[in-house]
């Protein structure tokens, strides 16, 4: 699978993805293929329902395909890929577990002994900014807190792809670009491959080298990609004022348009609204 | 309202019920007292039988007869509670197949099993455990089933994707998730495995409160079945404030209807 050497992170050939069977079959998405390259921080844009949590739930492992081969690293995705790190969308972390302990968790069900887990975890948490809330239970911290530990939780395995499915999209407006920032942030330090789920344009461009847009669903594909050439390292709140960033907005805006549309059937063709 | 208040109108509630018995039964308001007596007893004779309870010591025999049915009824319930909870919602088929059986098992009133584990089990406290196991267990299979069944698939999803096996999502995820439910029914269960005790207590038996209500029934001693209904009333009282500080214990991790702000 090797092109010019370097193996890319995550490699997608002909996915087909369908839910249900005879009658009711559902064909979520159909025959996408992707690369990203180690170290690529991509974006994924679509109307909702198009399928975008799906790809990364193949990639993840957690789904399995019904036409084509999803790779990670070279290899076919067969059960949880290993070294994939996952951020869901929805409260993911253990209620009955402190911040700490659920950080803590991640490394010590590799095997590592308790103490050590919980003093990395220590770290890590103060590395997202909460380190006087090691103790707190989820139901006691706030939205981006809980997305901060959540993070935490993801990274302190160290994983070499990260999947994020619209991470911070229960967030309110200020708190997303604020956790865009930090995301920016460490993933400078160390630039794993990142697959970035999101339905914010505005997010992905700030974010990614490349959007990658996808159609309205049933049977969603890859319409479009854009390469995004703004300088690193980036401010994730000011670079969205740069003219080469409304520049791409509009560029990927007029691919993304017409699915949206589409997406939302004449609901707003009915009262004479444009999206 | 603060704390002493609460207890002082709390007090006032047990004065007042106390002294209009007092009243009725000592004074011809609606009847003639000694029909009144006869039948509602006085709140004086009751309290000094509930004294002489304690004062020969005859009551902690009962009561410690009582609690060990409660707490053996308790745990053996509970624990073939939780396992057939786990066992079934992680088998659905098995689960599908069962189901009417459960909830025939379920419906059918414990009341009518007492005679039958008296037979199976005899007049000493395990057939009344038994009966308390009937209760039990159905509270805390319900709830564990549920537990099990209603994790999030989100929470479920990200342990497996932090590299969680069989044994550790058990562990990490399945195990406390149903503890939960399990602690969330607590009150429910040990009432259950109390009542149980002294309904078997009651249908036949040689020792427990609900042994010394019935010998006082039998006799028409309304002094000593309501000198008995206190002591069991405290008694419970008692179980159910343990096992409120097993709960707060237990569910620190949960959010409090109204989390306390002092």
């Amino acid at each position: 699978m090797a092109e010019g050497g370097a193996l890319p992170a995550v490699q997608l050939a002909g996915i087909e993805v369908s839910f249900g069977e005879g009658a009711t079959i559902f064909v979520a998405v159909s025959g996408v293929d992707l690369n990203v390259a180690a170290g690529e921080f991509v974006a994924i844009v679509g109307p909702t329902g198009c399928g975008k949590s799906t790809l990364l739930n193949v990639i993840g492992g957690l789904l399995s395909a019904s036409a084509g081969t999803a790779f990670v690293e070279g290899q076919a995705v067969r059960g949880i890929s290993k070294p994939c790190g996952y951020l869901f969308q929805a409260d993911a972390l253990m209620p009955w577990k402190t911040a700490l302990a659920n950080v803590a968790v991640a490394l010590e069900v590799a095997g590592i002994a308790r103490s050590q887990a919980e003093r990395q975890a220590r770290e890590f948490l103060a590395r997202v900014g909460l380190a006087r809330f090691c103790d707190r239970y989820p139901h006691q911290l706030s939205g981006g807190q809980k997305k901060r530990v959540a993070l935490a939780q993801v990274l302190i395995r160290d994983p070499r792809i990260l999947l994020m499915d619209e991470p911070f999209g229960p967030l309110d407006a200020q708190t997303r670009v604020l956790m865009g920032g930090l995301l920016l942030k460490l993933w400078q330090q160390d630039r794993k491959a990142v697959l970035f789920v999101t339905h914010d344009l505005d997010e992905a461009i700030a974010l990614a080298d490349r959007v990658v847009v996808m159609s309205a669903g049933p049977q969603s594909h890859i319409i479009a990609q854009h390469k995004v050439d703004l300088p690193r390292p980036r401010e994730a709140a000011e670079i969205r004022m740069d003219p080469a960033f409304h520049v791409l907005q509009k560029a990927i805006w007029n691919d993304l348009r017409a699915e949206v549309m589409r997406a939302y059937g004449d609901e707003f063709a009915a009262i004479g609204g444009k999206p | 309202m603060k704390r002493s208040h609460l207890i002082f109108w709390q007090l006032l509630v047990a004065v007042a019920i106390f002294a209009s018995w007092h009243l009725v039964a000592n004074w011809p308001i609606f009847a003639d007292p000694k029909k009144v007596q006869f039948f509602f007893s006085t709140p004086i004779a009751v309290m000094k039988r509930v004294y002489e309870f304690f004062a020969t010591g005859i009551i902690w025999r009962h009561l410690w007869i009582t609690l060990s049915e409660t707490l053996l009824a308790f745990i053996i319930g509970s624990l073939s509670g939780i396992a057939a909870g786990f066992w079934l919602a992680r088998n659905p088929r098995v689960s599908a197949v069962l189901d009417p059986y459960v909830k025939m098992l379920n419906a059918l009133p414990r009341v009518v099993l007492a005679p039958i584990f008296m037979l199976w089990f005899g007049l000493g406290i395990w057939s009344k455990v038994a009966l308390g196991v009937t209760l039990v267990f159905f509270i805390v299979f319900f709830a564990v089933y549920q537990g099990v069944k209603e994790v999030s698939q989100t929470i479920l999803a990200n342990a497996r994707m932090l590299g969680m096996n069989d044994r550790q999502l058990f562990r990490h995820v399945y195990w406390p998730s149903a503890l939960s439910w399990m602690f969330s029914s607590l009150h429910a269960s040990v009432g259950f495995a109390l009542v149980g005790a002294v309904v078997g207590e009651y249908m036949g038996s040689a020792a427990g409160l609900g042994y010394l209500i019935h010998e006082a029934e039998s006799t028409f001693d309304v002094t000593g079945v309501f000198a008995g209904m206190v002591v069991l009333s405290a008694f419970v009282i008692f179980i159910d404030w343990l096992v409120t500080l097993a709960e707060n214990r237990l569910l620190a991790w949960r959010p409090q209807a109204h989390e306390r702000t002092t």
